[in-house]
């Protein structure tokens, strides 16, 4: 077998997948509700949603905050970062210590209102400066574990036994792929043989959920939950915050086959382009996602027509639909394939979503199956793509390529593919 | 990848409490004094406070400077101090930016005011008058300027960088790997130019408080050299952009750039610092990987002044059996956080480029002199992370 790729390179395997999300625990689990065309986004019950212009999200309820326990974003990445993690290894069949490193997608975290008050509370002070909250952070080793952008990684690294320094890798809504691909070009290198690329948020909390609705992102049609997420569709208005978590075990192929592991696919190609234009939007000309998207499939040796489905961003918000479907047509031309977004039914998981939907791509892969977009009743004129509306549908599907745009301008796009015969 | 290209830095973009540019920071190597020390707006902590910028000559829009708090402009335009060093700015379209990134700036005004009106009440309520405080009094554009990958992405606005585009959060280490990976790739053949850094900024309470959490800080007033503060150890923080711009060598001398030295190698370990992994041997590890020449060794210190790394970092210099020569970054700028490691490497880039290390300050460093070809930067996290990377002079007949 062949195990470099057509630029001499080491190819990467997949040997393991993760997945947590609003719709369930664990890959099986997640795959059979996304078939299924379930939405996983519910009104919050986490925190109370007076005053809030928008009241739902995708939630993942951990068996760790069953006692009603309030856990810091921190915490929640962590804990869904590592059971996406223990499922994708136990998969794997790798050992622990694990014989690569972590690549770490997530949010960036900080002291939340909880803890502030807390430290609050300590100072005996009715109206504590931000120095006198500084004296009572004092000793706190727990509070900055879980403050430092190195504490997630580190108590993963610590777990797992990865080789190295864990990096943390934030990219906006393109975190999750931005982490797939410095696992990739790692084991592509020649760096390692092996590496754990996750992709977590966990960031629904009130003052998060407020900063995206400032900025007019989210959907607020609160009153019909598992409708709100609409990518593509005509009364699209926003995306629905959600959080989660996935893991891919990458390995150079030919590590994987020489111990005789299961090739779940092969991660074939990533391409990236930024963009100058504006700090939330694309420029309209969409030369940053054109480019991600050609670089990506440049970078698998492939065509655009080998493409057999593509996993959208689709946010849902009016603006990234737009542009991804521009963007698709000028790479594809009038023979675009199938797109539809995951988002639909689990909401934008944000920094997790790149690895969540890379591992979908891999299933879609394994079960020959395109998953639907839901909540497509009135199709949007200016959006000409099949986006598998509603059901799910069976397809030949060789090679997909997965989108992440984020703010900031930062894009991603991954190629993923079967295992090679 | 058998036979990678060498790197070169060809440019720097400097900003500390000493100053901005590479004559500020030059004539502070030579003059071996502490920069600029504030130890009484922030006290019990002492800060060295950046320099006033004149924002317009590197962020020319208005508009863009609204949209960022003091820490995105900073290293914007430190960034753009380095492009305009390396004479780079013609390659922007393509250029790799990786930063190393920490959170933006809160409003400490509107947190002082939530905790003084809520601190006082039951959770429950609390959480419910917190929606509408929070809906009411947080700036919209504020959470843009908070985004950490939204330096990167300023950057990208406002100089034009728009190739691979990568925001690594993990405070010391982060700015460690963010030069290991963009070395690497660029060594690969993944482009031909990177721009790599970060920025800090060290009048912060809403990071005061984490740091001092983790017990990073120094809660002393006055100045002590970052290897001798037995009697008060920690951190001074200190205001810091650093970005670097890296090209490949032949990239450099098709331009006609030349290279102030060359990155041999950048290594990155994290140990578990508990008694079966200890940090001292996870740089020894680390060392193993680079390829230093053998005799007296000169070395850009990234210590922060915290007790046990500072230990930890003279153990692993005793353990290579030589001569060492060492000079702390923190002694000369403070202490950056995320933009340590890029400033210490910029630091010993200029130093390699002039050959000539460092002044020596405090009983911890020893004189050095004769010919300086080889710098070793160390970077001994606060909290976690060993990083070292060995420049070497590049030598004239190489230069363009």
């Amino acid at each position: 077998m062949n195990t470099t790729d057509h630029r001499g390179r080491p190819i990467v395997a997949v040997t393991g997948i993760g997945l947590v999300t609003p719709l369930g625990f664990g890959v099986e689990a997640n795959w059979a509700a996304l078939l299924a065309g379930r939405s996983g986004i519910r009104r919050i019950t986490r925190f109370p949603t007076d005053h809030l212009r928008t009241t739902i999200a995708g939630t993942v309820d951990l068996p760790e905050e069953a006692g009603g326990e309030v856990l810091t974003s921190s915490d929640r990445v962590r804990l869904m970062a590592q059971r996406a993690a223990e499922e994708a290894l136990a998969q794997s069949g790798l050992p622990s210590p694990f014989p690569g490193p972590l690549m770490l997608g997530m949010p960036p975290v900080e002291l939340e209102w909880p803890g502030r008050f807390r430290l609050a509370a300590e100072t005996g002070e009715d109206a504590p400066s931000y120095k006198a909250l500084t004296e009572a952070a004092a000793g706190r080793d727990d509070l900055y574990r879980t403050t430092a952008f190195a504490g997630i990684g580190e108590q993963l690294a610590a777990r797992f036994g990865t080789r190295g320094a864990p990096i943390a890798i934030s990219t906006a809504c393109a975190t999750g792929a931005s982490a797939i691909q410095l696992g990739v070009e790692a084991i592509q290198r020649g760096e390692t043989e092996a590496a754990i690329a996750i992709g977590a948020d966990g960031t629904v909390q009130p003052e998060a959920l407020i900063r995206f609705s400032l900025l007019s992102a989210l959907s607020t049609r609160n009153e019909d939950p598992t409708g709100a997420s609409r990518p593509f569709e005509k009364s699209r208005g926003g995306f629905v915050m959600s959080e989660g978590a996935a893991c891919l075990v990458l390995e150079s192929l030919a590590h994987a086959t020489a111990r005789g592991a299961t090739i779940l696919g092969v991660l074939r190609g990533c391409g990236e382009k930024s963009d100058s234009f504006h700090r939330t939007r694309s420029n309209p000309d969409g030369g940053a996602v054109i480019r991600a998207m050609r670089n990506a499939i440049e970078d698998a040796g492939l065509t655009p027509a080998d493409i057999s489905y593509v996993n959208a961003h689709g946010t849902g918000t009016p603006e990234n639909d737009k542009m991804e479907t521009f963007g698709m047509r000028a790479v594809f031309g009038n023979d675009a394939p199938p797109i539809s977004s995951n988002k639909s039914m689990i909401g934008h998981t944000l920094s997790a979503s790149g690895a969540i939907e890379a591992a979908f791509s891999l299933l879609a892969i394994r079960d020959q199956m395109l998953p639907p977009t839901i909540n497509h009743v009135e199709p949007d004129p200016a959006i000409t793509l099949d986006v598998v509306p509603n059901v799910a549908r069976p397809a030949k599907v060789v090679n997909v390529l997965s989108n992440s745009f984020g703010f900031g301008g930062q894009n991603v796009c991954l190629v993923l593919s079967g295992a090679p015969a | 990848m058998t036979n990678p290209s060498p790197i070169w830095v060809t440019g720097v973009g400097l900003v500390s409490a000493a100053g901005e540019g590479r004559d500020a920071h030059r004539a502070a190597m030579l003059a071996g004094a502490a920069p600029a020390l504030d130890d009484a707006t922030y006290a019990p902590f002492a800060i060295h406070p950046g320099p006033a910028l004149e924002l317009d000559r590197q962020i020319p829009k208005k508009g863009d400077q609204r949209q960022m708090e003091p820490w995105q402009r900073l290293g914007t335009y430190a960034a753009g101090l380095a492009l305009d060093d390396a004479g780079a700015r013609g390659l922007v379209a393509e250029m790799d930016l990786i930063v190393a990134a920490g959170g933006g700036e809160r409003d400490m005004a509107l947190d002082e005011s939530v905790v003084a009106a809520l601190g006082h009440l039951p959770p429950a309520e609390a959480a419910t008058k917190l929606n509408e405080m929070l809906a009411s009094g947080l700036r919209p554009t504020l959470f843009l300027a908070q985004l950490s990958n939204l330096l990167a992405g300023n950057i990208s606005i406002v100089h034009g960088v728009t190739g691979a585009s990568r925001t690594f959060m993990g405070e010391e280490q982060a700015g460690a790997d963010a030069v290991r990976v963009a070395a690497a790739r660029l060594a690969e053949g993944r482009g031909q130019a990177a721009l790599v850094g970060g920025a800090f900024v060290a009048a912060r309470w809403d990071l005061m408080i984490l740091y001092h959490a983790g017990g990073l800080m120094r809660r002393a007033p006055g100045w002590a050299p970052v290897f001798d503060r037995g009697a008060a150890p920690g951190a001074i923080p200190g205001t810091l952009g650093a970005f670097l711009v890296l090209e490949t060598a032949e990239a450099a001398r098709v331009r006609g750039a030349r290279g102030l030295a060359r990155i041999r190698g950048v290594a990155c370990e994290q140990a578990r610092r508990d008694g079966a992994d200890g940090s001292a041997a996870a740089a020894a590890r680390a060392f193993a990987r680079l390829d230093l020449p053998a005799g007296r060794l000169a070395v850009i210190s990234g210590a922060t002044g915290v007790a046990g790394p500072v230990q930890a970092e003279r153990d692993f210099l005793a353990g290579l059996g030589r001569p060492v020569a060492l000079r702390a970054a923190g002694n000369r700028l403070g202490w950056g956080a995320e933009a340590t490691f890029p400033g210490s490497v910029a630091l010993a880039a200029l130093a390699l480029a002039d050959g000539v290390l460092p002044a020596a300050m405090g009983d911890g460093e020893a004189a050095f002199d004769g010919p300086l070809t080889d710098i070793l930067v160390t970077g001994f996290a606060g909290w976690r992370g060993e990083a070292l990377a060995h420049l070497q002079a590049i030598p004239a007949e190489d230069q363009p």
